[in-house]
């Protein structure tokens, strides 16, 4: 773009209080014990953080998890116990118990202020115990829900084996096999390899970010539909499965939360990131896809038209909130991209609240917004950085938007004074990446102004006294 | 360290703001982290409460680890103060706070001074204290902060109510059907024409605790909250108490004549024998189900009972002595109340297990193999996996536990409510049992249903895989949209790609 053409208005940032609701970011354990399943996650802190999660988990708790508090007493605390020995203890009975190829140990807010050295003793432990152990400081005086997951990616990222750590592990296998996942995709599909694209030479491209396994299909799909092939995802679905990464390999993120482990493999482990937006929404991964073919010098073909066809497919939806405003009150960082695809969608949006906003990693995505917004003829939203509720509160009862997508804790008290909520954690937990699930994702946007239209004209839309 | 999966009693802080929140207009302040105030969510889905949670936090992030809160708090109070117009702010400490030792109470003297509301430190330490005995002890602490303030300004009532009048203390939100059984307890005292002078906390107003000495009685329904308040408000008015738990027939009956005994001490004439008899008889269903060839059908029959120590108690009570069953186990995650709990259930069951690990009330139940568990939603999950109904009789509890309809444990309607939850749970397993011995319901085979019966779609290995991956409960229907999707097209094979192919167009 040059400065001669039409300057699509700027994007407003600001930053507020960061007096905000969010989940803390432990909450990661919840769906990252589930993804990489030979795990086990040690919460290191207290009751507090215990209590979060066993409430947040709802029934999953009861599941039998592979994940624990390790949970701190006073003697902790004023060190008349020693760290090494508590935790070394602990981790023999979790090895003896469940025995699993790795034990990630979260630290919390607590451990950070009594300055515990998880760092420190990981390795010691490591070595005695012959079970790797992965770090992460997953605290809520540094981080927001999500970002947990940042956190633990970053720190797995450095575990990522190099070629030539692999073919001395496994000498028979080539790492671009070694990955289960990958030979799933490429066995026996003969028949439909004639019609696909052939793959294109390419340099090794790794995927970061836990998706459920039939998302990582449907991403890993698409980009081979181009002839790019993906040589493993981070994290994939067993520890011992973590992809090779080695000097020049390409690197693409498929959420908006990922910036440290982004930045992990650029400055430590030397990758290439593509910078590109994020693949949610038809737009989005349309985007996303392209900026991967660009980057590796692949030429994409067909993805105009997959992506009129997917928007054409979701007509029925995008009628209920064509013209609607939404305004999001910002809790887990999809904030941007989930404003952009339904300013695509016809929406308009005034505010975009979010906990933390790393312009450089969400360049593409900001970019890709403010064109958006330049196409669909609408204002640029303003985006707020750490956001302050009870402000967002007063700006919603002025601008009386059509959907506010927000945390559980104001979700039902402005339903009760008239104003539509969407439950914004429900998007971090449900399918939202690819072309395939634009459906789910208008499922969750519009089942509010649905039960709208399904409990119209009763009368009872507002439920305080005045 | 201690290597923890569950906890039954939550973190101090909950239980502060558990009676803070109760309130009408007070304002709890959270010296925590960015995360730790899921307490209202919790409000906002178990409760569905309609209003805001009146919680905030004030953030504890690196710039307090650095340089100490400094203003941040006194301007989080002072703000809130003039946004909300709180009667009172209660800054609460976290597990976060109690290490950062910050002068907390220098902070609420500053803010005093600003602030048009008063504002008040929560005296609770993390590290010595659960929930239940942080809200026990933060309810004393206002109640006391408030009969003193008026006692100071001399606006403190001297008289007692012209008629016999009662507190109902230790309603409170999140708490086990809490506000059905406050209602309960209020329609008890109307028919034993008394007065409620107060309910406290939930629902009241600070500036009305001054009117707490003006009841003839104070009645404390459940152990876990409020005795302190009620001593403490015997040792200031000489206020008796009554701190039986009216759950049960007998229990109901024992409370209400407790009640008459204090009112009659205190000079008013009342003879409530004639109502307790009535009830029992005719308006409970209890009784006459004691008698009944229903419940005579469970004599004998073996159950577990869990949970904190007021319902767990009541409960291992009403089994042994209204039931005939025979409980051989009774537990309590209370454990700071054991001695009472162990001389409350002395003589109605076998075993006394006091423990807050979960794991080891699930070990009891596998080795005891009751026909029924009474317990809280962990046992609930126990019962599930060793397939024995369980009966969720105590917090911790979730969204199912808090119906909308009338459902109260206390008084008459209660034990009517107990008597359905109970039996209902042994019949189920009854059921159960007999089903098994007789082989099951007569097909046991599903019956496939629509276009997937018959089909002759081949499925490709990898296909299948993926398919395999989709959650059950809809595995079927991606399974017969996808077939129909490929005979349409008149495609041979479902790979994987056909499989989320089909999932685009026709939303399978």
């Amino acid at each position: 773009m040059t400065l001669a053409d039409v300057q699509p208005q700027a994007l407003q940032f600001d930053c507020e209080t960061g007096n905000y609701h969010t989940f803390c970011p432990i909450s990661c354990v919840a769906w990252l014990y589930q993804k990489i399943e030979d795990s086990f996650f040690l919460v290191v802190g207290t009751k507090t953080c215990g209590y979060f999660l066993q409430n947040a988990m709802g029934v999953m708790i009861f599941a039998e998890p592979r994940y624990a508090m390790a949970e701190l007493e006073e003697g902790d605390i004023s060190a008349q116990l020693n760290d090494y020995n508590e935790l070394k203890r602990l981790c023999e009975t979790i090895k003896r118990d469940r025995n699993p190829s790795v034990i990630v140990w979260i630290g919390t807010c607590t451990t950070e202020i009594i300055k515990m050295d998880m760092e420190g003793i990981a390795p010691q432990i490591e070595a005695e115990l012959g079970i790797p152990i992965v770090v992460a400081r997953a605290n809520g005086l540094d981080y927001a829900f999500t970002q947990g997951e940042d956190t633990v990616l970053a720190a797995m990222a450095q575990r990522c084996p190099t070629k030539a750590e692999s073919a001395l592990a496994n000498p028979t296998d080539t790492p671009e096999t070694k990955n289960a996942f990958q030979r799933l995709l490429t066995f026996g599909n003969k028949a439909e390899e004639a019609s696909a694209t052939k793959a294109v030479d390419h340099p090794p491209l790794v995927l970061f970010g836990s998706l459920p396994d039939p998302v990582t299909t449907q991403l890993t799909l698409e980009l081979q539909r181009q002839g790019v092939t993906v040589s493993g995802w981070l994290p994939a679905k067993r520890y011992t499965e973590l992809p090779v990464v080695d000097e020049g390999y390409y690197v693409a993120g498929v959420n908006p939360f990922l910036s440290r482990t982004a930045t992990t493999l650029v400055r430590r482990r030397k990758a290439n990131l593509i910078n590109a937006p994020f693949p949610i929404g038809p737009d989005g991964t349309r985007g996303w896809v392209e900026a991967i073919c660009r980057d590796l010098g692949v030429q994409p073909k067909g993805l105009e038209e997959r992506e009129a066809e997917i928007w054409a497919s979701v007509e029925d939806y995008l009628k209920l909130i064509r013209g609607k405003s939404v305004f999001f009150m910002g809790d887990n960082l999809l904030e941007v991209s989930m404003a952009r695809f339904l300013i695509r969608c016809g929406m308009t949006c005034h505010e975009i609240g979010i906990p933390y906003m790393d312009k450089r990693y969400q360049q593409s995505e900001l970019a890709l917004l403010t064109q958006t917004c330049k196409d669909m003829g609408v204002d640029a939203p303003r985006i707020v950085e750490k956001p302050d509720n009870y402000n967002q509160i007063q700006r919603i009862h002025d601008l009386k938007p059509d959907l506010v997508i927000t945390g559980m804790a104001h979700a039902n008290p402005l339903e009760a004074r008239g104003i539509t909520t969407k439950w914004s954690v429900e998007f971090t937990f449900a399918q939202i990446h690819g072309f395939g699930n634009t459906r789910d994702m208008l499922e969750l946007v519009t089942r509010p102004i649905r039960r709208n239209e399904a409990l119209n004209g009763l009368g009872w839309e507002q439920l305080v006294k005045a | 360290m201690k290597l923890a999966y569950w906890m039954y009693a939550g973190p101090a802080h909950i239980g502060t703001l558990r009676v803070a929140s109760s309130f009408k207009n007070v304002h709890a302040i959270m010296h925590a982290p960015l995360g730790d105030d899921y307490f209202n969510v919790m409000r906002s889905m178990l409760e569905r409460d309609r209003n805001f949670t009146p919680v905030t936090i004030s953030v504890v992030d690196r710039n307090v680890l650095a340089r100490g809160s400094q203003e941040k708090v006194v301007d989080n109070i002072t703000r809130k103060d003039t946004e909300e117009i709180p009667d009172l702010i209660i800054l609460t400490p976290t597990c976060t706070s109690s290490i950062l030792q910050e002068d907390l109470s220098n902070f609420v003297d500053r803010a005093s001074l600003d602030a048009k509301g008063d504002v008040m430190l929560a005296d609770v330490n993390h590290y010595r204290v659960n929930e239940l005995q942080a809200a026990d002890r933060t309810l004393h602490q206002i109640v006391e902060f408030y009969i003193d303030k008026a006692r100071r300004r001399d606006e403190l009532p001297t008289d007692k109510t012209p008629e016999p009048s009662v507190n109902i203390i230790g309603i409170s939100s999140l708490a086990f059907h809490n506000n059905h059984d406050c209602t309960e307890l209020k329609k008890l005292m109307g028919d034993l024409g008394i007065t409620v002078n107060a309910v406290i906390p939930e629902g009241s107003f600070v500036h009305d605790l001054k009117n707490l000495s003006r009841a003839w009685l104070n009645i404390v329904p459940y152990r876990e909250i409020g005795l302190m308040t009620a001593e403490y408000l015997q040792r200031e008015f000489g206020t008796p108490y009554v701190d039986m738990v009216p759950m049960g027939v007998v229990e109901t009956a024992k409370f209400i004549r407790e009640i008459q005994k204090h009112l009659v001490n205190q000079g008013h004439a009342c003879d409530f024998e004639a109502f307790i008899d009535d009830q029992t008889r005719f308006v409970s269903q209890a009784a006459w189900f004691s008698r009944s060839i229903d419940c005579q059908n469970l004599t004998g029959k073996k159950a577990v009972v869990y949970g904190d120590a007021t319902h767990a108690a009541a409960v291992t009570k009403i089994l042994s002595r209204e039931m005939g069953i025979k409980v051989v186990m009774a537990g309590t995650f209370c454990k700071y109340d054991e001695a009472w709990f162990r001389q409350a259930v002395e003589g109605y069951c076998d075993e006394v297990l006091i423990t807050e690990d979960h794991g080891v009330v699930g070990d009891a139940i596998a080795r005891l193999e009751p026909a029924a568990i009474f317990g809280t939603q962990m046992e609930r999950h126990v019962g599930k996996r060793l397939q024995i109904p369980c009966g969720v009789i105590s917090a911790p509890i979730h969204v199912q536990d808090y119906p909308v309809g009338y459902r109260p444990m206390l008084g008459y309607e209660g034990t009517n409510q107990l008597v359905d939850l109970i039996y209902n749970s042994f019949t189920l397993g009854m059921e159960d049992h007999l089903l098994e011995i007789f082989g099951g319901h007569d097909t046991k085979e599903v019956i496939t249903k629509g276009i997937s019966s018959g089909s002759d779609m081949g499925w490709s290995r990898e296909g299948l895989a993926e398919l395999n991956k989709i959650p059950g409960f809809v595995r079927g229907k991606v399974k017969r949209n996808t077939e129909k999707f490929a005979r349409d097209r008149n495609i041979g094979e479902i790979t994987v790609e056909v499989l989320y192919a089909a999932k685009e167009t026709v939303g399978a």
